[in-house]
């Protein structure tokens, strides 16, 4: 049988390749996806711990994060659609409106 | 058994995620993404959450990622070319930063490994959808309903969002 502690492991790994995604891509899209991927890993997180304590209620925690990372998702793509009109890039190092 | 499906989906996860990371194609990221919560997806069934595994699929990999590639292909965003052609001091402050974070991680799991329960065994009638939507529609009616408010809410800001027309005769 496998322990818990592999399941947070592997957790702890996806959240830390997440990480890395966020801070070193430049597309907007891909660190929106990197996002999404560290939602993931915390979602096997919760899970594995309701599985281990035999409680449902952190499945039903995942279930409710995974219909807002949905309505996340929905809104950050028009946001970055809205931002490809403006100026035709997904470049988050040329988007500089509110850089000072 | 348990164990090698366990390492195999495990080693497919890690490897598809870091391919995410690494690949200059943003289409092949966003298959890569799909295989990572295909194989969690697997996972989800080792730890006897039958519900979240289908959920993972049909949501995850079957709505939000048709919407990406549907959304990167519709913007025709091109390669990142420059990714890894020159070494950046960004890349290694960057990946310091993420180890630092996961060896805090690991240093608090390490502190209480021996206090984690073991799998519980009433976990194969817990985690099926009869169980879920037990509780769904009985403790967690509110946020349920809430849920479908928030939903549609989503809905109507991207529509507000992406079809708002972007002045540009006014500035020139």
């Amino acid at each position: 049988m496998v322990g818990i502690d592999w399941f947070l492991g592997l957790s702890a790994i996806m959240f830390t390749i997440g990480i890395i995604g966020v801070l070193i891509r430049r597309n907007a899209i891909v660190i929106f996806m990197c996002v999404e991927l560290m939602l993931n890993a915390v979602n096997l997180s919760l899970v594995s711990f309701a599985s281990h304590h035999g409680n449902i209620d952190g499945q039903i925690l995942v279930f409710f994060a995974l219909a807002v990372a949905a309505a996340e998702a929905v809104v950050g793509l028009a946001i970055i659609i809205a931002i490809f009109r403006n100026n035709l890039s997904v470049d988050v190092s040329k988007i500089n409106l509110l850089r000072w | 058994m348990i164990v090698y499906l366990f390492i195999l989906l495990a080693v497919l996860a890690v490897g598809s995620a870091l391919a995410m990371v690494i690949n200059k194609n943003v289409v092949n990221s966003a298959l890569f993404l799909v295989l990572n919560m295909v194989s969690l997806a697997g996972i989800f069934l080792i730890l006897n959450a039958q519900f979240l595994a289908v959920i993972q699929v049909l949501v995850y990999a079957g709505a939000i990622m048709v919407l990406f590639l549907f959304v990167i292909m519709l913007l025709n965003v091109g390669d990142e070319e420059k990714l890894f052609d020159k070494f950046r001091v960004k890349y290694f402050l960057a990946f310091f930063l993420a180890v630092g974070v996961m060896g805090q991680i690991f240093y608090s799991l390490a502190g209480v490994t021996d206090m984690l329960p073991a799998i519980s065994e009433n976990m194969a009638a817990i985690g099926t959808v009869e169980a879920a939507g037990d509780v769904l529609y009985t403790k967690y009616l509110l946020p349920f309903e809430l849920t479908a408010i928030l939903l549609t809410a989503a809905v109507v800001g991207a529509l507000m969002i992406a079809q708002h027309k972007i002045k540009r005769t006014e500035n020139i």
